[in-house]
Parts: structure tokens; C-alpha cells; sequence
């Protein structure tokens, strides 16, 4: 049996092809192997959520998942969708509320938040509260993170 | 943490995973949403990880007669998006949510959770609430087990070495059933405190002792009395095995208020 495992994918557009442990963790990969340290690696147990990338897609935890399972798979992190522009809006609505805390949730923040503009329905603070529940880290609050994504999701109040 | 150097593999076929099962201390990998956290906290040292997640065999959710199938590897977002199990199954949909996050729902998957049989989790009350069956296959062949009879204790189950959960088989709600669904926890997605899923008179909590917990009632009272002589919730760091004995008679209110209106 093979402790490594050749992998192929699209990372931010680009394909990317390496030799990975299998015990080698997708976030891991991409902060290490990759240096996409955007992403930030806070718990390693699905908690925090300050690893949430994107594959397929969808929003996941960097580390719940290993980078072998990535294989054949499109990720996006923050960078990519910082450089596309993707989350402009809610990078200025973040700024402009100083929905930042200590900053060490915010990429992750941006990943889970971008999901719900994305799904295009009107929301209220407390289904906002609901979806980003899973990002919760260390500090409390999360008051102006909810008036920046409220803004982005609802339009201006 | 990280977690401990182990060696990977997928089949593309339920015979090769029986056959790499085999292999001395393998593992089943779905969704991973449980395991990998284990193993970067090095509470699980597999030899060998047979991610499973390529077998069609054990995707999609269809409708069967008077049951919906649901294949192991159907995550939650799957089915909380999916028209049959909110039209046919409202006490599962009503559960989906208050598991975990969403980022964790795009992953975590039926099958994961009912086979590691979390006392904490959620299927498997709701599969004992409506007398779900589990579709597993081994080597040897394929079996059906009844909930009742499949979680059999702290994240134990009857799945034997080398076996595979396949799918789980609800029974399609009929118009008269009623079922609510109430966990509480401290914030939304953790961990239950304590959780109940109610069907009819059946009540069936969880995160109240080794595995689901059944308590039948024909009545409150009855019901009220059946919970306290019933119900032994194991503490936690967090609550005392009275605060949750307290809550569950909450929840029985709760949802008796809620199917009798």
C-alpha cells in the first residue's frame, strides 16, 4: 500500500499536478505545497472554519479533507476569488463596516458568505447567523460581520 | 494536529472495497466529516483508507414503493436540497439542518453518520423514530437490518468487519403521521445537548445516552412518566445528567404541544 498518492487538479484555474502523503490535508497542501496561505488553518477539527475553501463549488473545511480526495477536483480559495473579483462587493461591504474582529476568520468568513450572495434570496439577520455559525472562531459578537453581509445579500438598508 | 501517516486507496468497485477491506486495520472514508477530525486529534491509527466515494452503488436518493432509499454516500446539502425527502420524509427534513455546518453538511454524509452511530448524532434517532431499514453488503452477500436492532451502543453498531453500509430505507410518512423535530445546543450546529426526534406517540431522544433512546406514550402524563424512569442522560462537560433529564421533559412538551396542534 502507498503512504502517497499522485494527484491532479484545478486550483484557482490553474492545474495543478503533485505527489501528496495521503495523510496530507487539502488546506495544508495549498498553504504549504502551494503557498496559498490565505486560508488560514486554526482548529484541524472542523470547528473554527477559518479553512474554508471551495471544491466543486462548494464550500468545505480544508481540513476535513484530505488532499488525495481533491484529486480530479476544481478548488477555489480566497485568492481566487479575491483576484476575480468575485467578492468585491463583499470585501468593500467588510471594510466599509469594519466587519474584521481580529481578521483571523475573515477568509473563511468571505468563503462561507459569498455562498449565500450566491444563492440570490433575501435573508434575515438571523438565517445570516445560521450559515455563518459555522465560522465562529474566538472572538464574539460577529455584529458587524452580519451588517456587511446583510448589506451585500439585501442590498443597502 | 495532523494526523498519522496512513496509506490511501479508492476503488472504483464495491468488489475491490471488499477486497481492501480486508486489509489488516482499513478503514471506510465517505465523507469524512467525523473520521479526519479523529485522526488528526490521533484518536483512529488506520493502516489503510479505502475512500469509498467512487461507488455509484451507493448514490442517489429514489423512491421505491412506499420507501425512499437513500444511498450512503448522499451528503446532507444533498438531501437537503432534494423535492422527495421534503415532500415524503418531514421528520428527516426537518433534522438536516441541525446537523453540523454548512460547510460540513456539503461533505458529511447518511451513511457516515449512522454507521459511526454517534449517541450525539441525528439520523439515527430519526431512523429509530420512523423504523427506518439499513441496507448493508458484505462479501458474503447483502442483509437488511431494522434501526431498532442496528445501533446497539456507543458508537457501535451490527455492521460486521469487512461490511458496508449501502443505503437507508425510510417508510414514506402517511398523511395522518405527525413528527416534530427539537435538539437544543449552544450554538446552532454544535453538538446536541439533547435532541428528540417524535414521531406519533413514539419519542426517540438522542445525546441521552449510549444510543437512541426510545419512549412511547399514549399520553403526557404517560409519556412524562415513561422519560424519567427511561431516561439516564449521561453528563457532559457542559450540562449535569439532571439539567438534560430537565430539558427532555422540555422537548416532551414542546412536542407534544406541537402534534396535537
Amino acid at each position: 500500500m502507498d503512504l502517497a498518492v499522485d494527484i491532479s487538479l484545478t486550483v484557482n484555474g490553474a492545474a495543478v499536478s503533485r505527489c501528496v502523503p495521503a495523510r496530507m490535508h487539502l488546506i495544508d497542501f495549498l498553504r504549504e505545497e502551494l503557498e496559498l496561505t490565505g486560508s488560514h488553518v486554526g482548529c484541524e477539527h472542523g470547528v473554527c472554519g477559518a479553512c474554508t475553501v471551495r471544491v466543486d463549488g462548494d464550500i468545505v473545511r480544508g481540513c476535513l479533507m484530505l488532499a488525495a480526495q481533491a484529486n480530479g477536483c476544481r478548488v477555489d480559495t480566497i485568492e481566487g476569488l479575491s483576484d476575480s473579483k468575485e467578492i468585491a462587493r463583499l470585501q468593500r461591504a467588510f471594510h466599509e463596516k469594519n466587519a474584521l474582529q481580529c481578521g483571523f476568520c475573515t477568509p473563511g468568513m468571505l468563503m462561507a458568505a459569498q455562498e449565500l450572495v450566491s444563492s440570490n434570496k433575501k435573508l434575515t439577520r438571523e438565517e445570516i447567523r445560521i450559515h455563518i455559525s459555522g465560522n465562529y472562531c474566538r472572538c464574539t459578537g460577529y455584529q458587524a460581520i452580519v451588517d456587511a453581509i446583510e448589506e451585500v445579500v439585501n442590498g443597502p438598508g | 494536529m495532523k494526523a498519522p501517516a496512513f496509506a490511501y486507496a479508492k476503488p472504483a468497485t464495491l468488489g475491490e472495497a471488499f477486497a481492501l477491506l480486508q486489509v489488516l486495520n482499513a478503514k471506510v472514508l465517505a465523507g469524512g466529516q467525523s473520521l479526519i477530525p479523529s485522526l488528526n486529534m490521533r484518536l483512529s491509527s488506520p493502516g489503510l483508507l479505502v475512500d469509498i466515494t467512487g461507488l455509484k452503488e451507493l448514490k442517489g436518493i429514489s423512491v421505491q414503493g412506499n420507501s425512499i432509499r437513500i444511498g450512503a454516500l448522499v451528503t446532507h446539502a444533498q438531501m437537503e436540497r432534494s423535492p422527495e425527502i421534503q415532500k415524503h420524509l418531514p421528520l428527516l427534513a426537518q433534522a438536516i439542518p441541525h446537523v453540523a455546518h454548512a460547510a460540513i453538511r456539503n461533505r458529511g454524509t447518511i451513511g457516515g453518520s449512522m454507521a459511526l452511530a454517534d449517541p450525539a448524532a441525528e439520523y439515527p434517532a430519526v431512523a429509530v423514530a420512523l423504523e427506518a431499514e439499513i441496507l448493508i453488503e458484505g462479501k458474503k452477500g447483502k442483509r437488511k437490518a431494522k434501526a431498532t436492532a442496528f445501533f446497539k451502543g456507543l458508537f457501535e453498531t451490527d455492521l460486521k468487519p469487512g461490511e458496508l453500509l449501502v443505503a437507508v430505507e425510510f417508510p414514506i410518512a402517511k398523511p395522518s403521521d405527525k413528527s416534530v423535530f427539537l435538539e437544543l445546543a449552544r450554538r446552532h450546529g454544535d453538538y446536541a445537548i439533547i435532541g428528540l426526534a417524535a414521531h406519533n406517540s413514539k419519542f426517540v431522544f438522542f445525546s441521552a445516552g449510549s444510543k437512541p433512546v426510545v419512549v412511547e406514550g399514549g399520553s403526557m402524563q404517560k409519556a412524562k412518566e415513561n422519560l424519567s424512569k427511561t431516561l439516564k442522560p449521561t453528563a457532559d462537560l457542559y450540562s449535569s445528567s439532571a439539567a438534560k433529564l430537565h430539558l427532555a421533559g422540555v422537548l416532551l412538551e414542546r412536542a407534544w404541544t406541537s402534534l396535537s396542534t
